[in-house]
């Protein structure tokens, strides 16, 4: 129970929308959303197949406590393949959509085929349909948003769409949720929008009900939103803060990489901080952040809601941008901060509302501009390329025409569209890119986080830092402390850590409940929820499980162990400063042990006993 | 001692712990759409705002209704609707001024705030004591003493 135990397929070649029961056998191995979701990829997708082609397939998944009062039950996940990275794709996405479509009485949508016009998806609860949306194709997100609500005269309805970004072919865009937040990473928006889907409008009003044992389920959730109250990081540090807590802190640590990871401290780290936030501008005496906001069911609250100082240069005018919207997250801020050395706090904010309007990933929008600068300022690039733009690191205006032209498809906006490590193997440059296997790092540099190297390599999605994050151990001492700078240890670490997430994506929590709670905390709210027994080994298990079916996807899509390598920049060029100076990421010490604990051949490949012991499709 | 909801909006996350909790006290159900108390998201502003009937003491949506299906819960003075009683007319949402009393489709009876009884559910769930459930006669008592704290009246030596 707590599933639905029902499956939307909607056929956009055939415009059919038709529901079916959801395989329940699946759900006792893969628990739901991310696992459950690429166990049914594995099963109908070819992992070789272009994934901007109709073969392609893009799910729309749920967990079982998805809709539920468990906190944080609010997330969904976008899986398909990526065209950014050609690995399996999962995206994962708070906001309130998720919990709708579990409300409408869905556990997820498969979407499949191509439509050959423009349409959207409109669902209340068993009613599903697709309806044309032409008017809205060309429109940013913002827009459809509004212009859809007005349309079905619905103020509750929930939507995901894509922006312009997608429709223009951007390989990193975002699939956008209640207005700003977003399936962000490896081009999920993208395939969206290849399949001529403009956006998703869910109402649902059925409700989540089915709980195995409601008063166990009433009492350990409320037990466990106690946890995360006492604990300083989910109960203090992210609600004040939000994400963004990080900022000083890693840059202290000397692991914040800098100007497209050329360096690992950054000198205005504190203007775009969280703490920043929090600061009166003089124009207005506002700060930046208005308040924090909770995801669905969410009592920890890290979401920024943020305004933009409107004298700033960057919406002189632009009265659209002068309300409140979705705030900065550490890792956009680094991005597009840092990495491209801006410490321009309003800019930031602003180019992160494009992010936002049109959805793409400020990640590797951010890294690609960094890299472009990078170019620019060696002289591979010149303002021939950008149209008379000084792309030069540190300045505001250029971050703020890039994120213009990329969110639009125009002119040089198509080439950052590309993602950095197809823009410097354009301008001849490979090495440039801050990429693993094509998508762009997060803000931790390995150098000074070991563990994060090995956690970036072996991602299944390529460089991420929601994979494994080791962070939680080797900085902030959750649940033990590990030294930052040794590699001992880490091939383990990031093991139990990539398994572990596995399973709390799966659930339909959200991670950031993991500073806080480890499975031990989780388990018995599944258990109370769903039939079946669900202990804390069972999670491990079916962690580990589809960690693997995620690895054997992507092996099968042609992914060997070459791929799970770091720039070379990571691996030859030392620390500049700080803790970690003079060091380099000691991958390959940590590799080969990573292999073996995962029982795979040297070569990265599963064996057939472990194929066996997680009864994996073959 | 009555007691009253006491809403404070600069606190509220836009979570919808309350709403959750309201319906699955009332519907056994998680389902913000059934629930008696609403989070209104302000998404320009920045602003949350729940929202729920007041039990006025005159209150309209009892005084409207045909049938004497609202009446007055002595215990908590909260203004219940009588199930059985209740002809589904929808005399009383048009009534009332909040708009806070509401038909409910699958029934065919309206719904409404009846603090569960004396235990309200969505202020035992609130993460950020956004909504508290406090003595009725002193509801201005917290915002009160933050005031008093404001007055410069510190003892010099």
């Amino acid at each position: 129970m707590a599933w639905t135990k029902k499956v939307l397929r909607v056929n956009l070649t055939e415009g059919t929308c038709i529901g079916e029961p959801l395989n329940m056998e699946w759900a006792d191995q893969y628990l739901g959303q991310r696992g459950l979701a690429t166990r049914y990829m594995c099963e109908e997708v070819d992992p070789t197949c272009d994934a901007l082609s109709s073969e392609n397939k893009m799910i729309m998944a749920t967990g079982p406590l998805t809709g539920t009062m468990a906190s944080t039950g609010g997330r969904y996940s976008v899986i398909c393949k990526s065209p950014l990275t050609g690995a399996i794709a999962c995206s994962n996405s708070g906001g309130f959509i998720g919990a709708e479509l579990k409300n409408a009485g869905w556990d997820m949508i498969i979407f499949e085929g191509k439509s050959p016009d423009p349409v959207y998806l409109h669902l209340e609860n068993e009613k599903a349909e697709l309806l044309p949306a032409g008017e809205l194709w060309g429109k940013s997100v913002w827009e459809a948003d509004e212009m859809l609500h007005k349309i079905h005269q619905d103020p509750q309805m929930r939507i995901a769409a894509v922006g312009r970004a997608a429709e223009e072919g951007c390989l990193y865009s975002a699939i956008i949720n209640d207005l700003h937040r977003a399936a962000g990473r490896s081009g999920v928006g993208t395939v969206m929008a290849s399949k001529n889907l403009k956006a998703v409008c869910v109402r649902g009003t059925r409700g989540v009900g089915n709980i195995k044992d409601p008063a166990r389920f009433m009492k350990s959730t409320a037990e466990q939103k106690q946890v995360l109250a006492e604990n300083a990081v989910t109960g203090q540090g992210l609600p004040t803060y939000g994400t963004q807590v990080l900022m000083n802190v890693i840059n202290e640590l000397g692991a914040l990489p800098t100007r497209n990871m050329q360096e690992v401290k950054f000198e205005g780290a504190h203007n775009i901080s969280g703490e920043a936030m929090l600061e009166p501008r003089a124009s207005d005496g506002k700060a930046n952040l208005t308040t924090n906001a909770g995801c669905f069911a969410c009592t920890i609250a890290c979401g920024r809601i943020s305004t933009i100082d409107q004298t700033h240069f960057s919406v002189e005018n632009k009265p659209q941008y002068w309300g409140n919207s979705g705030g900065l997250e550490y890792e956009a801020a680094w991005a597009m901060g840092t990495d491209t050395g801006v410490d321009d706090l309003d800019a930031v904010t602003y180019v992160n509302f494009l992010c936002n309007e049109d959805g793409i990933d400020p990640i590797t929008f951010g890294a690609t501009v960094a890299a472009a600068m990078e170019m620019f300022k060696d002289g591979d690039l010149t303002t021939e390329h950008t149209g008379g733009v000084e792309l030069e690191f540190g300045s505001a205006k250029a971050l703020a025409w890039a994120a213009e032209v990329t969110c639009r498809g125009e002119g040089f906006g198509r080439d950052l569209g590309l993602g950095s490590r197809r823009l410097c193997e354009k301008y001849g440059r490979p090495e440039l890119s801050m990429t693993v296997k094509s998508q762009e790092f997060p803000a931790y540099d390995p150098r000074g986080i070991q563990g994060m190297g090995l956690a970036y390599a072996t991602s299944n999605r390529g460089a991420c830092h929601l994979r494994g994050y080791t962070v939680a151990s080797e900085v902030l001492g959750i649940p033990e402390k590990t030294d930052p700078l040794v590699t001992e240890g880490k091939a383990g670490l990031v093991k139990a850590f990539q398994d572990a997430t596995a399973a709390v994506d799966s659930a339909g929590l959200c991670v950031f409940t993991t500073f806080a709670w480890s499975l031990e905390n989780i388990a018995p709210q599944i258990d109370a929820a769903c039939e079946g027994d669900w202990s804390v080994d069972k999670l491990a298990e079916i962690g580990e499980r589809i960690w693997n079916l995620e690895r054997d996807f992507n092996n099968k899509a042609g992914m060997t162990s070459a791929d799970d390598t770091l720039p070379q920049r990571l691996l030859t060029e030392p620390a500049n400063t700080g803790p970690a100076e003079g060091k380099v990421c000691g991958l390959d010490e940590m590799l080969p042990e990573y292999y073996e604990l995962r029982g795979w051949t040297t070569e990265g490949e599963l064996t057939d006993d472990v194929r066996g012991k997680f009864n994996l499709p073959v | 001692m009555q007691k009253s909801l006491l809403i404070d909006a600069g606190k509220c996350t836009g979570c919808l712990q309350c709403e959750m909790a309201c319906s699955y006290e009332n519907e056994n159900v998680f389902n913000p759409s059934k629930s008696r108390i609403k989070v209104f998201t302000f998404h320009d502003e920045g602003r949350f705002v729940p929202y729920t009937c007041t039990q006025c003491d005159e209150a309209w949506c009892l005084q409207a209704c045909p049938v004497d299906a609202i009446v007055v819960n002595s215990k908590t003075g909260s203004k219940d609707v009588l199930e059985d009683v209740c002809v589904g007319c929808k005399v009383c949402t048009i009534s009332c001024p909040f708009g806070t009393i509401n038909y409910n489709q699958d029934s065919g009876k309206v719904i409404k705030c009846d603090l569960c009884g004396g235990d309200p559910a969505c202020a035992s769930a609130c993460p950020t004591e956004a909504i508290t459930y406090v003595d009725a006669d002193a509801t201005g008592l917290a915002r009160m003493r933050e005031w008093a704290g404001k007055t410069d009246n510190t003892a010099t030596a």
